[in-house]
């Protein structure tokens, strides 16, 4: 008798006052990660993410498998990163003109955060938002679920006909001249351009499009490369295979927290033959002296790496 | 749907290779109202309509030489061998010389018009594939997919009579997925009562309807076309769109598995899809159909849910 009357009142304790407690306690823990996500999405990306989508509905959908419902499920990570973890600073992105555009950045940072952070940018604080359309190795097309990822985040095989598909469809594409050399430098050659690939200004021509050179800065520092090792990357099949020491740290897989700024260019415009493999060459070198240009302004304005 | 009038023939008779597989039943349907058809394959015609000639020889024998010479002034060439459990060089020398022989009677009768059936198969599914291949990529299909070699050579093969027979309309169409009732591996693989997809790849898909590619042959047969043309479908949607669209139950299979899986089961003859064939869920292997859009004047009728659901349809056509 007295042990029902016990389980009575603990039953009668745990509705009527504890439940509620644990009501209470999650409905916080819930209001509190909509205020975060709230904060990091900002108020208007339900309106951003219209825009997007009403994109790609008129165009009847994209050929190459971006589906912006796959943007809704990635951004909060991706604000993440780009607001509380890189704290990314924007300059000038209203310099990006409307329709086909390329934009030439400096790659680096052993894995393509700057291609992600960059799409960020145009995404969160571009008027109206974009999607960019990163060229990615064909060798990612390879990759279990990478390849599906890329595909539905609107990246593509970076083959010139995607590229002149893409700019034909008015689409902002974002070229790395450099390429893989750029993007697995070792430290100490972090901010030195390396050789670029004239492929995007054959394109540039044929396509009329004008080009905009974005600088990436704190991309360089995130993981501190000693080199590349070649026996490696033969030995797994990768293309490349960085000494990143930071790696075997517990947390060191995670980039370090350095301070992104991209600064964007003025839009350049071109003409000429895209054959003429000297004009070509001419022109990619004017670009990439945009590029370096940026880079040194913005690294002399820079106080710190970490903030 | 609108009927497709096929123009120039002047009253001649269109000869179908082939004629009794599932997609020659039906282009034959589509023409006998329109000019007469004589059918030619091993196979017997059942269910023939009374005014289709039927000649049931061998493309490469001697008999099959008068038919040729029938009043014929086109010829539609689908009679491609492709069972993946035959003999392939068996396969292999009936398919390459059934072409050799098609262009000699063709030659020699003075036909003017042909149209060989190939596939956009014969870019083959690659990493490195551009999204949309036109009519100029290589043919690397037959790479990893020896099995597919009989085709990428019969495509060749009839690509060299453009100059050895300059006077001949020849006519190569590469069509995408076909879909419906035809017993091809993409419908075959829709049809599965569970489909398995490879864990973690979603590459885009296209396809289209066996009767859009009935109206594709018959544009073919103007005396103005010529050339080799892709022919697709509605716009392309991930592979996981277009099971879910069917409402297919799925397993995601990691790739390595379902590699040696498909092998040994297709050693034991369990299924009869070859392993590399896994490639065409994995890698993208599409086609840019401008081309037949702007000259043939061709678009698709169909659009992705009356394609898709095609392959559930009765087979009551046979």
């Amino acid at each position: 008798m007295a042990q029902k009357t016990a389980l009575a009142r603990f039953t009668e304790v745990a509705y009527g006052r504890g439940l509620p407690m644990l009501r209470r306690v999650l409905d916080g823990a819930q209001r509190a990660a909509d205020e975060v996500s709230e904060r990091l999405l900002g108020p208007d990306f339900e309106q951003r993410f219209r825009v997007l989508a009403d994109r790609y509905e008129r165009l009847g959908g994209d050929p190459f498998g971006f589906n912006p419902e796959a943007v809704r499920s990635a951004a909060l990570a991706s604000a993440f990163f780009h607001r509380a973890y890189f704290r990314t600073d924007v300059y000038d992105v209203d310099r990006v003109p409307e329709g086909r555009v390329m934009l030439v950045a400096n790659h680096s940072g052993q894995i393509p955060i700057d291609a992600a952070i960059i799409g960020c940018a145009l995404f969160f604080d571009a008027n109206p938002p974009r999607i960019t359309r990163a060229m990615v190795d064909k060798w990612t097309a390879t990759l279990p679920f990478v390849s599906k990822f890329f595909s539905r985040m609107g990246q593509v095989v970076g083959l010139p006909e995607n590229a002149r598909r893409l700019l034909n469809m008015e689409e902002l594409l974002l070229v790395f001249p450099e390429g893989m050399r750029g993007v697995s430098k070792p430290f100490e050659e972090r901010y030195q351009l390396q050789e670029f690939g004239r492929g995007f200004m054959r394109l540039a021509l044929e396509t009329k499009t004008p080009i905009v050179p974005v600088g990436v800065i704190g991309a360089e520092e995130q993981y501190l490369s000693l080199g590349r090792a070649s026996w490696a990357a033969r030995a797994f099949g990768l293309p490349v295979f960085p000494l990143i020491p930071q790696m075997l740290l517990p947390g060191g897989q995670l980039p370090l927290p350095t301070k992104y700024r991209l600064f964007f260019g003025e839009p350049l415009y071109f003409e000429g033959d895209p054959d003429d493999a000297n004009g070509v060459a001419d022109k990619v070198y004017l670009v990439r002296e945009a590029v370096a240009h940026i880079l040194r302004r913005g690294l002399a304005q820079r106080r710190s790496i970490f903030l | 749907m609108a009927p497709v009038s096929v123009r120039g023939l002047d009253g001649g008779a269109v000869l179908v290779t082939g004629i009794c597989g599932r997609l020659g039943k039906r282009l034959a349907r589509a023409l006998h109202r329109q000019c007469r058809v004589i059918g030619l394959d091993r196979r017997p015609f059942h269910d023939r309509p009374a005014d289709i000639e039927h000649h049931q020889v061998d493309l490469r024998s001697v008999r099959a030489r008068e038919v040729f010479g029938d009043g014929v002034s086109a010829v539609v060439h689908l009679g491609v061998d492709h069972d993946p459990h035959a003999d392939s060089a068996e396969h292999h020398t009936s398919n390459v010389t059934g072409v050799q022989k098609l262009f000699e009677h063709v030659e020699h009768f003075g036909i003017k018009k042909v149209v060989m059936l190939s596939s956009a198969n014969v870019y083959g599914p690659r990493p490195d594939n551009p999204q949309f291949l036109n009519e100029d990529a290589p043919l690397l299909g037959a790479g990893p997919f020896s099995q597919i070699r009989d085709l990428v050579e019969l495509d060749m093969g009839s690509q060299a009579y453009f100059w050895r027979l300059p006077e001949v309309a020849t006519v190569i169409l590469r069509p995408a997925h076909i879909l419906g009732t035809v017993r091809n591996a993409p419908s075959n693989y829709l049809r599965l009562a569970v489909v398995p997809t490879l864990l973690g790849f979603d590459p885009m898909i296209q396809a289209v309807h066996q009767d859009d590619v009935v109206r594709a042959i018959m544009l073919a047969l103007a005396p103005s076309a010529r050339g080799v043309y892709n022919v697709a479908g509605p716009a392309p949607v991930p592979l996981s769109r277009v099971l879910e669209l069917l409402e297919r139950a799925t397993v995601a299979v990691p790739h390595t598995v379902a590699r040696l899986g498909v092998e040994r089961l297709f050693r034991l003859r369990v299924t009869s899809f070859p392993a590399p064939e896994l490639d065409f869920i994995r890698y993208v292997c599409m086609i840019d159909d401008a081309r037949a859009r702007r000259d043939l004047g061709y678009a698709p009728a169909h659009g992705l849910v009356s394609t898709l659901c095609a392959v559930d349809e009765e087979r009551w056509l046979g």
